[in-house]
């Protein structure tokens, strides 16, 4: 197995199958956690991968030496998960603030309200992430997740979901108010 | 004093203010102790988001993604013949487009809003013109899919006859534009910009000169890949399908 990806890519630009291999042994878990933050669902994120790594074999011969590899694929994985939502019908209307309240908006009292320390660890607060996170339409959690986690500016955002910046602002806005609804009755403010 | 919105604040955070608007959100904040707990509490929550854990991945997924993957990779390099001898999965794929271009039309139709007799008046024309598209679409869809199973079954690319395919496509254009047309005017986008890729997939195939090029063809298998739209058609066909139990279901109980 090659020990580099530098190595890997060049020769699995030659039809070295196995080489393709070990790049898809080093990168597949990172491309599906990606893509399932992007899509939200577990057998969307496996397409994903699957039409990640296709198209960089297929494009392999356009990859530039010099650049890394994992931010090549990244990049593909970001676009393949773009053209996903972009094809799946949205769902429907954000649902309204009384929505919200199943995720905790509520007052759940002080015996709930520990240390954040203790909360990271908690699977309570996973939990609630993941239902907050899962309470997104597409669009909300396409544009949270490359504002939030791959650092993208709303420009950058806009042109490649396809929106105005008015609307990808406002997705990224639904979206925090969501996550913040739920989550915030967790966080102990002293 | 006006306080800033969770909105300024989620902009401040993620540095998306101008610098004017920036100077003056950080101004507010060095004087307003409500606002700087505001934000506090916004990074609290943007903490916990950051701290939970990703998506849990299967032991031996990297061996499930290769074995799903191989096949297709090995397909890969370009050519005419290449492209025509596709791998099981996407023979399913592209027949799934014609099939799903009709079923998605079809859960577009059904999950329109009830009209009243005033709209019914206005669209009368335009239902009439929808009526007679739908009648045609089942023979429109045969055609395509015998077209795409003639491609996609042959052995070698001498055994395509391209000036009879591109015949074929051709026909099958125009009618596909006439259903996006309609894809559109239901307000079925979805389906619409499936329809559209398909189209450029068939215009592709009209415009094939009588000898096509490995290049050429190469192009237009990225233009395929490009657009993911296999990938696109899968979905719809989720989606479809979930639109069509969720109809049957209310038929059911209504």
């Amino acid at each position: 197995m090659p020990h580099t990806d530098a190595a890997a890519v060049a020769l699995a630009r030659d039809g070295d199958s196995e080489a393709f291999r070990a790049l898809v042994e080093r990168h597949s878990r990172a491309v599906y956690r990606l893509a399932h933050r992007m899509t939200g669902s577990p057998q969307d994120a496996e397409d994903v991968v699957q039409e990640t790594f296709l198209k960089a074999y297929k494009q392999l011969g356009r990859f530039e030496s010099r650049s890394n590899f994992g931010t090549w694929l990244h990049r593909i994985a970001v676009n393949c998960s773009i053209d996903l939502i972009r094809a799946r019908p949205h769902r429907e209307a954000a649902q309204d603030a009384t929505d919200l309240d199943q995720f905790g908006g509520e007052d759940r009292g002080d015996a709930t309200r520990v240390s954040p320390e203790r909360l990271m660890l908690s699977t309570e607060v996973q939990d609630a992430v993941a239902s907050a996170m899962s309470s997104l339409t597409s669009m909300e959690r396409a544009a949270f997740v490359l504002r939030h986690f791959e650092g993208h500016s709303i420009d950058e955002i806009s042109r490649a979901l396809g929106l105005k910046a008015n609307a990808t602002k406002h997705s990224i806005f639904r979206a925090v108010r969501k996550m913040r609804t739920a989550l915030e009755p967790l966080v102990s403010m002293d | 004093m006006t306080h800033l919105t969770e909105d300024d604040l989620v902009l401040h955070y993620y540095g998306e203010l101008d610098s004017a608007a920036a100077a003056e959100t950080a101004a507010h904040l060095r004087e307003c102790a409500a606002c700087r707990q505001s934000l506090a509490k916004l990074q609290r929550v943007f903490a916990m988001v950051d701290a939970a854990a990703d998506a849990a991945v299967n032991e031996g997924f990297e061996r499930t993604v290769w074995a799903r993957l191989q096949p297709a990779i090995e397909r890969a390099p370009g050519g005419w013949a290449s492209w025509l001898l596709l791998s099981p999965a996407r023979v399913a794929w592209l027949a799934a487009v014609v099939i799903l271009v009709g079923a998605a039309f079809f859960a577009g139709r059904l999950s329109q809003p009830p009209r009243t007799p005033a709209a019914d008046a206005v669209t009368a024309s335009k239902d009439l013109r929808e009526r007679v598209l739908l009648a045609a679409l089942p023979e429109h869809l045969d055609r395509s899919q015998m077209m795409l199973v003639d491609l996609v079954s042959a052995e070698d690319a001498r055994d395509v006859d391209v000036p009879a395919e591109r015949v074929r496509a051709e026909q099958l254009l125009s009618s596909n534009r006439l259903y996006r047309q309609t894809a559109v005017d239901t307000g079925n986008l979805a389906l619409a910009q499936v329809l559209d890729d398909l189209e450029q997939v068939l215009v592709d195939v009209a415009a094939s000169p009588d000898r096509v090029s490995a290049d050429d063809l190469a192009a237009m298998r990225d233009r395929i890949d490009d657009k993911g739209l296999l990938l696109k058609v899968r979905v719809l066909s989720s989606e479809v399908q979930k639109r069509q139990r969720r109809q049957r279901m209310a038929h059911a109980e209504g």
